[in-house]
């Protein structure tokens, strides 16, 4: 199949059809309404299922009743829609079923703004519903990416029975890309007889499953908590994913950067070749994961005099990237939030300013 | 001579915690009995709610989900819409469905979702120890209406069955009792009922079940019961308020 023009939003629910998720549950809110209005007709040219529910509460639920019967299942919304699934987060993580959140991040706290924001990186990766929870969380850089990452999460959330995130920013679900859909997309599901309340006559067992999240005696809940803990530590082992750019020359500055922000620094870091300065960036596409280790890797390099985490937001994974530097090298912010995007020149500035402080405090 | 009278396939052996007098454990076991009667053990999934019968699977057989407080609904709408071929149903008290969970059963009775609520009224929240709930009596002590509730503060008690049954959509909406041995095969059947029209796929169904809760209420077994009669049943009536056949349209609306 050849490239298309698609906007963000439709292409991952598209994505998600291909992917062999053929259940979908959603209420509307802006800028992701788009996935919906698009699934409401695809979904029944594949005999798949649609349904829009009475608000975000409920709609956690739905996706929580389907992935427990082992169902392919996704939904999708927008920051203050999360912030009301995350409720049912917690508890799917808890329960141990697959599903797929898609995030397309507004601007934040409140109802906020429509623009793209990068403002829910917290909520996302350190848990915005109650307990010891992680979420796998993917971040997209563009339509394409939004696309393969919409793929590669329903066997990711199979693997571990966990929700897997995708984080993108409003730009990612309203912009509009040329984008390759593969022919064979569609990705094996695994077995879920072992614990989906699927009914016995279908897996052909004696066995009941049971689906829950309370373990009243604590030494039990501490044992569940163990038992995920070690899924997120496996997942630190297998799945962190990170893009280098620049990474190979000697940068005096190391950029870390995601989703369209890492697009806008990508500019940037090519003017300030062009001008002689040379900037390292390091993109992550996990956000849990973190790439902790490349991280401090490249921040270790000797050229490297300063870390700036550059983000849609008033500084969220700058503490992740402080915290993996490990006071190496210095560690700065820089941000705009409420759909303001810095723009190129705004970066360029930005890393020429930095580099001035440091040279100073050398000298 | 057979065994006449044994345990439903779809109760497990395990003791129930229920306390001495509550009436959940009758009506888990005509849950179970139409459960086996139908044949459908093997294909039938239960969700449990938030409240006293938060750990109810430890006692059927069948496939259970746990919900979070009052979100039964909604889970059992993701689950009957993606496998129509399983038969499910939640197990709520009045705490859960007719405060938190309001939203989720409302809608998902408008839907017309295929599965059948057993809704347990006992006028107060149980597991957290008999606080006021939406379904408490006028004038009834709580532990949070010490005074009795004031329904000048806080309202009349809500009529959940009278509620679903105003909404224009087709569905099996009853109320029923099993305080006493009168009332329990009536509403074994309408039990069966609801679960009878799932199977055919043809509505919602709910079976609302005036309950007792003699430790929060404070009374013995016996007086719990004789409360229920006097003082519950005359507000929440008995009966079908609702049927499928009752209902012209819906489908056809323009």
């Amino acid at each position: 199949m050849s490239k298309v023009l698609m906007k963000g939003n439709e292409a991952i629910g598209e994505a998600a059809i291909r992917a062999g998720c053929l259940n979908y549950f959603a209420y509307p809110i802006t800028p992701q309404s788009e996935v919906a209005e698009y699934l409401s007709h695809r979904m029944p040219e594949v005999n798949g299922v649609f349904l829009q529910g009475e608000s975000e509460v409920a709609v956690g639920y739905m996706i929580f009743g389907a992935a427990a019967c082992g169902a392919r299942v996704m939904t999708t919304s927008s920051s203050p829609g999360i912030s009301l699934m995350s409720e049912a987060l917690s508890y799917i993580a808890c329960a141990q079923c697959p599903a797929v959140f898609v995030n397309i991040m507004r601007g934040g706290p409140g109802l906020g703004g429509i623009l793209p924001s990068q403002g829910d990186y917290f909520q996302a990766t350190k848990g915005g519903g109650h307990g010891d929870y992680r979420l796998l969380v993917l971040a997209p850089a563009s339509v394409q990416e939004a696309v393969e990452m919409v793929m590669m999460a329903f066997p990711l959330a199979e693997k571990y029975r966990n929700p897997v995130m995708i984080m993108g920013d409003g730009l990612i679900g309203q912009m509009m890309e040329p984008v390759f859909f593969p022919d064979h997309l569609k990705t094996e599901q695994l077995n879920t007889d072992s614990w989906a309340t699927s009914g016995m006559k279908i897996r052909g067992s004696n066995t009941r499953n049971l689906v829950k999240s309370l373990y009243l005696d604590p030494i039990q809940l501490n044992n569940h908590n163990l038992h995920l803990k070690a899924k997120y530590d496996r997942m630190k082992v297998e799945e962190i994913r990170f893009e280098p750019y620049n990474i190979e020359s000697d940068y005096k500055v190391l950029i870390v950067s995601y989703g369209t922000m890492s697009r806008v620094c990508r500019t940037a870091i090519d003017n300030l070749k062009a001008e002689g300065l040379e900037v390292g960036m390091i993109r992550p596409q996990t956000l849990f994961p973190f790439p902790e280790a490349t991280i401090r890797d490249a921040a270790s390099k000797e050229s490297c005099q300063t870390v700036i985490s550059i983000e849609m937001s008033m500084g969220q994974m700058v503490e992740d990237v402080e915290r993996s530097v490990r006071g190496r090298k210095p560690v700065e912010w820089y941000g705009k939030c409420g759909g303001e995007v810095p723009t190129p020149e705004e970066i360029m500035e930005v890393v020429h300013s930095f580099v001035k402080s440091a040279r100073k405090e050398q000298n | 001579m057979g065994k006449t009278f044994h345990k439903p396939e779809a109760l497990s052996d395990q003791p129930t915690h229920y306390c001495p007098g509550c009436t959940h454990g009758v009506i888990h076991r005509l849950v179970a009995e139409v459960i086996d009667e139908l044949g459908i053990r093997d294909r039938t999934v239960g969700i449990a709610p938030v409240g006293c019968a938060v750990m109810a699977y430890n006692y059927f057989t069948c496939d259970f989900q746990e919900a979070a407080h009052g979100r039964a609904p909604a889970m059992a709408t993701g689950m009957k819409r993606v496998r129509p071929d399983l038969m499910v149903f939640t197990y709520q008290g009045d705490g859960d469905l007719a405060s938190i969970g309001m939203g989720e059963i409302v809608h998902a009775a408008n839907r017309g979702e295929k599965f059948t609520t057993i809704f347990v009224n006992n006028a107060v929240y149980g597991m957290t120890g008999g606080q006021m709930a939406p379904t408490t009596m006028p004038n009834q002590r709580t532990t949070t209406s010490p005074f009795g509730r004031n329904v000048a503060e806080v309202g009349m008690p809500i009529k959940v069955a009278e509620l679903l049954a105003a909404l224009q959509t087709p569905a099996y909406i009853t109320r029923q009792t099993v305080i006493k041995p009168k009332y329990i095969l009536k509403a074994k059947k309408a039990i069966r009922k609801a679960f009878e029209y799932q199977q055919e796929g043809k509505c919602f169904s709910l079976v609302e079940v005036v309950s007792t809760c003699p430790t929060n209420w404070g009374m013995t077994p016996l007086e719990a019961v004789n409360w229920a009669e006097t003082t519950m049943l005359p507000y929440y009536p008995l009966g079908d308020l609702k049927t499928p056949e009752s209902v012209n349209g819906g489908t056809d609306a323009k």
